[in-house]
C-alpha cells in the first residue's frame, strides 16, 4: 500500500468533476493540494479515431454494454479522462423550472441554477448550429414535426470548429466538442490540480481513499497512469464523488455509508430510451453533420422527449427489433435511414435503485413502469406521426405490431402502436441520462445530501454529479450536473477553512 | 479465452463444434454471414470472442448456458441439433424463443443476435456495404466525394 497525501481529492472527472476540479484549483494558490482519480485513461487526440467498437471499447464502461440486473436495458456511460462529456453530443440545455420547483429541495433554487448553467454554457462555447450545417436527418424531422403539429426546437451545442464528422457518441475525431476534457479538466491542471487517471477508487474510509492505479494493458488506447500501478491509500481532508450516478452510489454503498445515509443507491432515474427509424425514397444525409440538432419537449404534457439522433451500423442493428431477411433488408437502406431518439421522463420509484454485489461491483435494478411504457408509446406514436408526414416510406417501431408500418397504414398508428407490444428483453432500450442515487433533500431520513453536495452526517465527504438528482431532470442533464457540481465547489471552499484548516481564498460563483 | 486450437472462445464452446454453433446463430440473424470467407467469418468470431470476454463472469455463464438449451430445445422440438436445422427452422426456434413469456428466453435471444450485429456489423466491410460513409472529416469529405462522381 502506497501512501499519499492530498486536502481535497476529487472522484470521477465527468461534467460534475471537471467543474469540481477548475474551481477548486483556485484553492492550489493557497498552498491546497488538490487530486483528482478518474478510472479511465487519458486519450491523445490521434487515439479518436471514429471506430465503432475501438471507441466503444476505450471510453465506455464495459464498452458501452453495461447491463441492468435483470438484462432489460443498456446504460450507456463514460470510462475516460473528461467522463461521459467526452461521448455525449454536447447538447446544453437549462433544467426546466418545473422540474427544479418539483423537486423540492431546501435551498435549491430554479434562478440559482440557472444562472451557474449560463456561465458554463458561455464557458463552454453553446451555440446553435447555423442552417447551413444541419444535415436531412435533422431537416426532415424539423419539417416533419411542423407537419405534424409539433414545435420542434433547435439544440444549443457545445461545439468549436465541428466538421461534421457525426461521430460524437464515439468521441470527437476533430476536437471540436468542449467536454470536460477540452475545457474544465485542462484549466484545472494548469492551476495545479493533480490528475491521476486509470485509478479506481475502490473505498472511502473516514478521510482516506483507497485507489487502485491499473497498469496500460498491450494494445489499449490512452497513455500509461501518472502513477505507478499499485494500491494507493490517500489521506484527504475533504472528499468529493463525481463518478456518476452509478460510480459514485456505488462507491458509498461499497465502503459502507448507506449506515448513515439509508437512501443512498435510491431514487435511480435514466430516460429510459429506444431507437425508431424510417425509410425514405433516396438518399438523405444521415451520417454526416451533427447528428442531434433538434428535439421535441412533451415531458410536461406527455411525458416524453425527442430528438434527433444518427448511430454506427452495429448500434442501429441491435436496436431494430428481430433479425433475418427483414431486419438486414432495414440496414441495407442505410443511406435512406432517418432516425429519432424517444425518450421517456421516467420517475423515480421504489425499488429502481443502485446496489453493489458481493464484489463491490455495481448493480443497477430497473423496472418500467407502466406509466414508462405508456409514455414509449405515446413518443413512438408522435414520432411516426413525424416521420410520415416528413415522406417516409415506412417506419420501424419495437412497439408495433407488425413492426414496420407501410405508409399506406399511416392513419393506423393508434391500433397499430400499443402498450401490448412492448416486451422488456425483446425490445432494445438504453439510457444514457444515468441520475439519483445520491439524492439531494433535507435530511438522512429522505435524502443523502443537501441541496450543496454535503452528505449528511459526514462534513468531509461531498457530492458533485447527476447522483444528486432527486428525480428525473426530463432534459439532457449535463449543463445541470455542472451547475449542481458548482454549487458544491463553493461550499467546498466555504467550509475548507474549517475542515482543513488554515487561510482559504473564498471564490464567488 | 481460448480454445484449444488457439482461437478465441465463442459463447456456448470453443473448438470446431462451439464455432459451428454461433456460426448458424449468426447467420439466421444476419442471413449474409453465410456468404463470409472463412478470413472474414474468422474476424467476425474474433469480435465477438472479444466482446464476451471483456463481460462479466455471470453473463458469460448465461450466454453459454442459452445457447446450450437452445441445441437442447432444437432438439426437442425437431429432433436436431441447432447447427442441422435448415435457415428456416432456425429462425423460427430463435422467433419463437424471442417472443416467449419467459424474460430469461427472450434475454438469451436479444444477448446472441446482438452478439451476431456486432461480429458481422462492426466490421469494417460490412459497413461499407450498407452505404455507411461517416468520416472524421465530415462534410468536407462528402463534398469531395460527391465532386469525385
Amino acid at each position: 500500500m502506497i501512501e499519499r497525501e492530498y486536502d481535497i481529492v476529487i472522484v470521477g472527472s465527468g461534467a460534475g468533476g471537471g467543474t469540481v476540479a477548475q474551481e477548486l484549483g483556485k484553492l492550489v494558490a493557497d498552498g491546497r493540494r488538490v487530486l483528482l482519480l478518474e478510472q479511465g485513461a487519458r486519450l491523445a487526440d490521434h487515439e479518436f479515431s471514429g471506430k465503432e467498437l475501438d471507441m466503444s471499447d476505450a471510453l465506455y464502461e464495459e464498452g458501452g454494454g453495461f447491463l441492468t440486473a435483470d438484462g432489460t436495458m443498456t446504460l450507456a456511460f463514460g470510462r475516460i479522462y473528461g467522463g461521459s462529456t467526452v461521448v455525449y453530443t454536447g447538447t446544453s440545455l437549462i433544467a426546466p423550472r418545473r422540474v427544479i420547483e418539483r423537486w423540492n429541495v431546501p435551498g435549491l433554487e430554479h434562478a440559482d441554477v440557472e444562472r451557474r448553467s449560463r456561465r458554463y454554457m458561455a464557458e463552454n462555447n453553446v451555440h446553435l448550429l447555423p442552417n447551413e450545417e444541419l444535415n436531412d436527418n435533422n431537416r426532415l424531422f424539423a419539417s416533419g414535426a411542423a407537419a405534424a403539429g409539433f414545435r420542434a426546437e433547435q439544440f444549443p451545442l457545445n461545439l468549436r470548429g465541428c466538421r461534421g464528422s457525426s461521430l460524437c457518441n464515439l468521441g470527437c475525431p476533430n476536437a471540436a466538442k468542449m467536454g470536460t476534457h477540452r475545457v474544465q479538466l485542462p484549466a484545472a491542471e494548469r492551476l495545479g490540480v493533480e490528475v491521476v487517471t486509470r485509478a479506481e477508487a475502490v473505498r472511502i474510509e473516514d478521510r482516506v481513499v483507497v485507489a487502485q492505479v491499473r497498469p496500460r494493458r498491450s494494445g489499449e488506447k490512452g497513455s500509461s497512469s501518472e502513477w505507478p500501478p499499485g494500491t494507493y491509500h490517500i489521506r484527504a481532508g475533504m472528499v468529493v464523488c463525481a463518478g456518476g450516478a452509478v460510480g459514485t452510489s456505488a462507491l458509498l454503498l461499497r465502503s459502507g455509508f448507506a449506515r448513515v445515509v439509508p437512501r443512498l443507491g435510491d431514487g435511480f432515474t435514466c430516460h429510459p430510451a429506444h431507437i425508431l427509424v424510417a425509410e425514405h425514397t433516396s438518399a438523405i444525409t444521415n451520417d454526416v453533420g451533427h447528428p442531434k440538432s433538434f428535439f421535441i419537449d412533451r415531458a410536461e404534457a406527455e411525458g416524453f422527449v425527442l430528438e434527433t439522433c444518427m448511430y454506427f451500423p452495429f448500434v442501429t442493428a441491435k436496436n431494430l427489433t428481430g433479425f433475418g431477411p427483414p431486419h438486414s433488408a432495414l440496414m441495407r437502406a442505410f443511406p435512406r435511414l432517418q432516425m429519432i431518439l424517444v425518450l421517456a421522463c421516467d420517475r423515480a420509484v421504489p425499488g429502481n435503485r443502485v446496489a453493489v454485489n458481493r464484489a463491490g461491483r455495481p448493480v443497477v435494478h430497473y423496472r418500467f413502469t407502466d406509466e414508462v411504457i405508456e409514455s414509449l408509446v405515446r413518443a413512438t406514436r408522435a414520432s411516426a406521426r413525424i416521420f410520415f408526414a416528413a415522406g417516409a416510406l415506412r417506419v420501424h417501431a419495437p412497439t408495433a405490431n407488425p413492426e414496420l408500418i407501410e405508409r399506406a397504414r399511416m392513419h393506423d398508428l393508434e391500433t397499430l402502436i400499443d402498450e401490448r407490444h412492448f416486451q422488456s428483453g425483446r425490445i432494445s432500450i438504453s439510457a444514457a441520462h444515468l441520475m439519483g442515487g445520491c439524492a439531494m433533500g433535507r435530511d438522512a431520513r429522505d435524502s443523502v445530501t443537501d441541496s450543496r453536495g454535503r452528505v449528511h452526517g459526514v462534513p468531509w465527504l461531498r457530492v458533485a454529479d447527476s447522483s444528486l438528482f432527486p428525480n428525473a431532470l426530463e432534459i439532457n442533464p449535463y449543463v445541470t450536473v455542472m451547475a449542481l457540481a458548482d454549487r458544491t465547489a463553493q461550499a467546498v471552499q466555504a467550509d475548507a477553512g474549517e475542515l482543513l484548516g488554515g487561510r482559504v481564498t473564498l471564490t464567488t460563483a | 479465452m481460448n480454445d484449444v486450437a488457439g482461437r478465441a472462445a465463442l459463447p456456448g464452446g470453443g473448438g470446431d463444434h462451439g464455432d459451428a454453433r454461433f456460426r448458424a446463430i449468426a447467420t439466421a440473424v444476419v442471413p449474409e454471414a453465410a456468404k463470409l470467407t472463412e478470413d472474414e467469418w474468422g474476424a467476425a468470431a474474433a469480435i465477438i470472442a472479444r466482446a464476451v470476454a471483456s463481460r462479466p463472469r455471470a453473463m458469460r455463464r448465461q450466454l453459454g448456458v442459452f445457447i446450450r438449451a437452445l441445441d437442447l430445445l432444437s432438439l426437442v422440438r425437431r429432433g436436431r441439433s441447432f447447427s442441422s436445422l435448415r435457415q428456416s427452422e432456425r429462425s423460427e426456434l430463435l422467433e419463437w424463443l424471442g417472443a416467449s413469456p419467459l424474460l430469461a428466453l427472450r434475454r438469451g435471444v436479444w444477448g446472441v443476435r446482438t452478439l451476431a450485429f456486432m461480429g458481422y456489423y462492426a466490421r469494417a466491410e460490412a459497413a461499407k456495404a450498407i452505404g455507411y460513409q461517416a468520416s472524421a472529416d465530415g462534410w468536407t469529405a462528402r463534398r469531395d466525394a460527391s465532386a469525385s462522381r
